[in-house]
């Protein structure tokens, strides 16, 4: 196993967000700290004690990973994420601290590592390794899955998912149990079947992603922010705005086997409020992707799913839709799972492409 | 009548207008037979469907009582008009505004006591039920919305020709037509309404939804509504014609810069939906947004869509719904979206009266003592609309004017018509040679001609029926509705599916019989028949008197010389064998050279154009067939002197035949009735024919149609029934109508034989040929010995 120089980063450039992973190492020998140069210990210093960067960047504290060992190093790994938009003042930053100086190598993926690609050449003088986002996104839920650590499991399901209020969050192993079918719910989603460690593809995708759910929001609503758009969803009611099957039929329509509940034409209503426009577009999003991800598990012959994506941070309600819509429409069939570590696995992934080249 | 075209407005105030532009018994036609009502009632738009019956003047041909054959004088038969009554379906379809007035105008009209009821569909139904109820008197009965639909769908899938068609919007003609496949089933329909449903259909009553989405036409119009504050949902696809998405979706190459190329991902694929909209401080255009939200829920429902067909198997997928209803912007989004999903493997179809389906379905609902399905049905292209553009670009005008009025007409067939059980592919078989939808030269061409060609039409039909007075008024009707026919045919060619030579042809029959010309050319062709008919037993004589090769040949010229003489044709009078001389002006006075016709006979001027006449002289020396099906064409001396003389030398090979002529007139075709008549006569000179007569060997079948062209998917359950059990291995077409414009490339799956005269210069120039080529055309499929 080839010793990579720190620091070990790897991120995932989205359409919307960058998602860094960075490898604290806990086990720096004092001959090593001797040796380790000005510039390294105080990049390590600046994202190790804090937890917000600038005006946009977060750490997602309660996602460390703490005394994980990796390519016989232990250390904590951090969860780090800051708007696209952001991305020259990351680069400004990498260059104020001289990290080129570093002689590392930076393994990217997503579509930024290919959009960015020259600007962080000359704003930052720092050569890229792209990566693939889709291998970087199976190999990240693989590896997340498979490291033992203390605290809360990685995956989880909602037990009694046909009710809303009282389903609970229980915890699964996954293991290496394929297939799955693997959806990334980002700005777009994708949708994986995964055989094996090296062996997925790419069923489909939609258009229709958390990008849109946010994009319709700002547009219907005024909000601004993810977490904004959100909170007014948790206090709208989206039958405000959409027209069920009872509001057509005045009840089931029997000869179908459609229960009156059902959304029968999203948004063809007149709204009252602006929570219920958020309310309704997060519903709207959310059961579409999980009549396409259902369609998809039918012709692949698969009954696991995996959610992942930054779509479902912070976001319950679109978890608890999605275990609802997959358990009701298959009878049972379909198990939905979810991550904790929901959007960083391509970043995870783009770190174990430093560490474990193919 | 003025053009109706679709509006598919949403009235957001339901005010009722009263005042409909249109006179309404133009648009309520036959209301005082009418019964059995079905109403359909959408969110804009009321289609109402009733059935009525029609008085016709039809030409009967009655064969004189041999046994006081003096009183019949020099006459063959008798032709006396009579009236029938045929059954004929009518749709009409208007904005949910004039509904009152259309009530009324029902109401007034109505004479049938006998309806009770009226079977109602569609979402608006119970708004009007009291209304409905109040004004006419009947029963409002409701009819589950999705079985109506299917129903309807399962109907026009089976009754018209050119129903389904594939939408292009950057092709030379925007709507590629469909073959009928005979067995429509199984198939997909995903009706796009407020949400949507995808339902597979197996069989007429075999149907089940399996799936769904609450993304449909009410998602684009609210969510439309809601982000550019444009109510209509016209208006909405206006802006969505105009728009960007670009500048509002993210794109696969504002993430990657580029395209995603190891996924086979271009740039300009959409990654996210309202991806750039997701900030505060920017200004998005309507126009942008409503493209990107129509291209949002296109693409989501042609994603589903192909999801459920693969899933079931099914590769045909029909779109229907008031979100598509012929707007060409959500026709071209859900194309692209198919395409793009199933990467061609499937393509998206379309219906041309889509919007008819609830109501057909409601209807047939409601009339199934009648057994509408019992019967085949045609579309009647005199008394329906067709299908209108509706692209703004096209034609601006027609989206903006309200108040017009759209119509269906079907009739009812008197025979089932079935496929020719001989075409090697029935699934593949278009009968027409030129499409001419896709040949604007082409249809050029002909919309001039038989433009050209209607005087000489008006003239005949007056003069068919010199003892009516009021038939020059009507000859006058009729010209103002075909012409105003083939008007809107060259803005509009697609409007009853391909435009062809023989839907032109069709038109021209149908809009005669509307107006009570049933047999324009019935006088003419008693005489004809009458003249040919004295010539018959000489001109058997001469050929008997050639050797046995020479005898072939002869028999070949009699049948082409036959058909040379075509009152359709214009170019006629060129012929240097013309055996017709032209008296005075009254160009149906003719005088015939029996002598000129047999020197045509005799000579020859091979090679011909097309020419596979060694062949088939080669095969006739060897077994004979067991029995030909002969379509003949015109009266007179292509009948009597060409084709009888080639069938009695069949015959006498040991050949049966089946001689298919048309079930009502068309042109100077003989009809069934007609040879009826003509082949008795001429068994009581021809021992030959008279002993294949009787002994069943020489057999006369309707072929069910009234068309001067022939559609081999389209003929008389008898005749493919005959053409079975007589184990037919033998098909022989004659006529430009039958072998040039239509079958020119029919494959068939036994010998075959096209025989014409190309009477037409443009065709033949077309073709290679001069005027009057010749084409004799023998075919043997693959695989089977000569």
């Amino acid at each position: 196993m080839s010793h990579r120089a720190f620091p070990w980063f790897g991120m995932d450039i989205g359409g919307t967000l960058v998602k860094l992973v960075y490898f604290e190492p806990k086990d720096i020998t004092t001959e090593e700290e001797q040796e380790e140069v000005e510039n390294l210990r105080s990049i390590r210093h600046y994202l190790t004690s804090n937890t917000a960067y600038g005006t946009t960047g977060i750490r997602d504290v309660h996602l460390e990973m703490k005394d994980l060992s990796l390519c016989g190093r232990t250390g904590n790994l951090h969860f780090i994420r800051f708007p696209t938009h952001d991305l020259p003042v990351f680069m400004q930053m990498g260059r104020n601290k001289h990290f080129s100086s570093l002689h590392t190598t930076l393994c990217a993926t997503g579509g930024g590592a290919y959009k960015f690609e020259s600007d962080f050449r000359t704003m930052a003088d720092l050569e890229l390794h792209k990566l693939d986002e889709l291998d970087c996104l199976v190999r990240g839920v693989l590896y997340i899955d498979s490291v033992i650590t203390s605290g809360p499991s990685e995956c989880y399901y909602f037990e009694n998912p046909s009710d809303l209020d009282h389903c609970a969050q229980k915890p699964y192993t996954l293991e290496n149990d394929y297939p799955l079918l693997l959806v990334n719910i980002g700005s777009g989603v994708s949708i994986l079947a995964v055989y094996s460690e090296n062996n997925y593809k790419r069923v489909t995708g939609t258009s229709l992603g958390g990008g849109t759910f946010l994009g319709l929001c700002c547009l219907l609503t005024g909000c601004s922010t993810f977490e904004e758009a959100l909170e007014m969803a948790s206090q709208g009611e989206s039958t405000h705005v959409d027209k069920l099957v009872r509001d057509i039929y005045g009840g089931d329509y029997e000869r179908f086997g459609l229960p009156g509940w059902t959304v029968a034409s999203s948004f063809s209503r007149e709204p009252e409020h602006r929570w219920d426009l958020a309310r309704a577009t997060l519903v709207t999003i959310t059961n579409n992707i999980g009549s396409i991800t259902r369609m998809c598990a039918l012709n692949e012959n698969i009954e696991r799913v995996v959610f992942v994506g930054n779509f479902l941070r912070v976001n319950i309600l679109s978890m608890k839709l999605l275990a609802y819509a997959m358990d009701y429409w298959s009878n049972g069939q379909l198990k939905a799972l979810f991550l904790r570590h929901e959007g960083y696995f391509g970043a995870v992934g783009a770190l174990l492409g430093l560490l474990h080249p193919s | 009548m003025a053009e109706c075209g679709r509006v598919d407005s949403n009235t957001s105030s339901h005010t009722m207008d009263k005042s409909i532009t249109l006179p309404p018994d133009e648009i309520f036609r036959n209301m005082e037979n009418a019964k059995r009502f079905a109403i359909d009632i959408g969110g804009s738009l009321t289609k109402l469907a009733y059935y009525s019956t029609v008085q016709h003047k039809v030409a009967k041909v009655r064969s004189f009582d041999h046994s006081t054959k003096e009183a019949a004088g020099d006459k063959l038969y008798e032709i006396a008009v009579q009236e029938e009554v045929t059954a004929r379906l009518h749709f009409i379809k208007f904005e949910n505004a004039y509904i009152e007035t259309c009530l009324d105008f029902i109401k007034d009209h109505l004479v049938n006591t006998e309806t009770k009821v009226i079977k109602a569909t569609g979402g608006g139904a119970h708004k009007f039920k009291e209304l409905i109820e109040r004004k006419l008197g009947l029963k409002v009965d409701k009819e589950d919305e999705m079985t109506c639909l299917i129903k309807g769908c399962n109907f026009v899938l089976k009754n018209i020709p050119h129903e389904a068609f594939v939408y292009a919007k950057h092709a030379d003609s925007e709507f590629r037509f469909q073959t009928t496949n005979p067995d429509i089933f199984p198939y997909l329909l995903v009706n796009i309404g407020s949400g949507v449903s995808i339902v597979k259909v197996e069989s007429e009553d075999k149907f089940e939804r399996i799936g769904g989405s609450s993304i449909g036409g009410g998602t684009f119009w609210g969510l439309g509504a809601l982000l550019t504050k444009t109510k209509r949902f016209d208006e909405l696809l206006q802006l969505a014609s105009k728009g960007q998405h670009s500048s509002v979706d993210m794109l696969v190459k504002d993430i990657y810069g580029g395209s995603y190329a190891c996924l086979g991902l271009t740039g300009d694929l959409i990654a996210s939906s309202f991806g750039k909209s997701a900030t505060a401080d920017k200004e998005f255009s309507n126009e942008d947004m409503a493209k990107s939200l129509l291209h949002m829920i296109s693409n989501d429902i042609g994603q589903l869509a192909c999801l459920y067909a693969k899933l079931h198997n099914l590769s045909r997928v029909y779109f229907g719904g008031f979100f598509i209803r012929g707007h060409p912007v959500t026709m071209h989004t859900i194309t692209y979206s198919i395409n793009f999903f199933t990467k061609g493997e499937v393509q998206a179809l379309f219906l041309r009266h889509e919007g008819y389906l609830g109501a057909i379905g409601a209807f047939l609902k409601g009339a199934e003592e009648d057994n509408p399905n019992q019967y085949s049905w045609g579309e009647n292209y005199a008394g329906s609309s067709g299908l209108m553009s509706v692209s703004p670009d096209m034609n601006p005008m027609q989206r903006a004017r309200s108040g017009t009025f759209d119509m269906l007409e079907m009739d009812r067939l008197d025979r089932q018509l079935v496929n020719l059980p001989l075409l090697q592919d029935p699934s593949s078989y278009i009968p027409d040679t030129v499409d001419l939808t896709e040949d604007a030269q082409a249809r050029e061409y002909w919309l001039s001609c038989f433009e050209e060609a209607l005087d000489g039409v008006v003239k005949r039909a007056v003069a068919s029926q010199p003892d009516i007075p009021e038939a020059a008024e009507r000859a006058e009707k009729f010209r103002q509705k075909y012409l105003h026919k083939l008007q809107t045919l060259r803005h509009q060619p697609f409007a009853y599916g391909s435009l062809t030579v023989r839907s032109l042809l069709d038109t021209r029959e149908h809009c005669l019989n509307e107006f009570n010309f049933p047999d324009p050319y019935s006088k003419i062709k008693e005489r004809e028949n009458d003249i040919a008919l004295k010539y018959y037993e000489k001109a058997v004589k001469s050929l008997e008197e050639l050797s046995w090769e020479d005898r072939q040949f002869a028999l070949v010229r009699g049948v082409l010389a036959g058909n040379v003489f075509d009152w359709g044709a214009k170019a006629i009078g060129l012929f240097p064998y013309s055996y017709f001389k032209l008296v005075g002006k009254n160009t149906s006075a003719k005088v015939f050279s029996f002598k000129l016709f047999l020197m045509f006979c005799f000579s020859s001027d091979r090679p011909w154009l097309v020419d596979s006449f060694d062949q088939w002289l080669e095969r006739l020396k060897g077994p004979p067939h067991r029995c030909a099906l002969f379509f003949v064409d015109n009266s007179g001396v292509d009948i009597i002197l060409g084709v009888m003389p080639f069938v009695r030398e069949l015959l006498s090979r040991g050949t049966e035949v089946v001689l298919a002529s048309n079930s009502g007139p068309a042109l100077n075709d003989v009809t069934n009735s007609e040879l009826q008549i003509l082949t008795e006569r001429i068994a009581a000179m021809d021992p030959v024919i008279d002993s294949a007569l009787r002994e069943d060997r020489l057999t006369l079948v309707q072929d069910g149609s009234s068309s001067p062209c022939l559609d081999l998917s389209r003929l008389d359950k008898v005749l493919a029934m005959l053409v079975r059990e007589r184990q037919t291995d033998l098909v022989i077409i004659e006529g430009m109508g039958r072998a040039i414009h239509t079958n020119y490339y029919a494959m068939l799956s036994c010998e075959s034989l096209k025989m014409a005269v190309i009477k037409n210069s443009w065709l033949a120039d077309r073709l290679g040929g001069k005027l009057f080529s010749v084409v004799f055309k023998y075919e043997v499929p693959a695989g089977k010995p000569h």
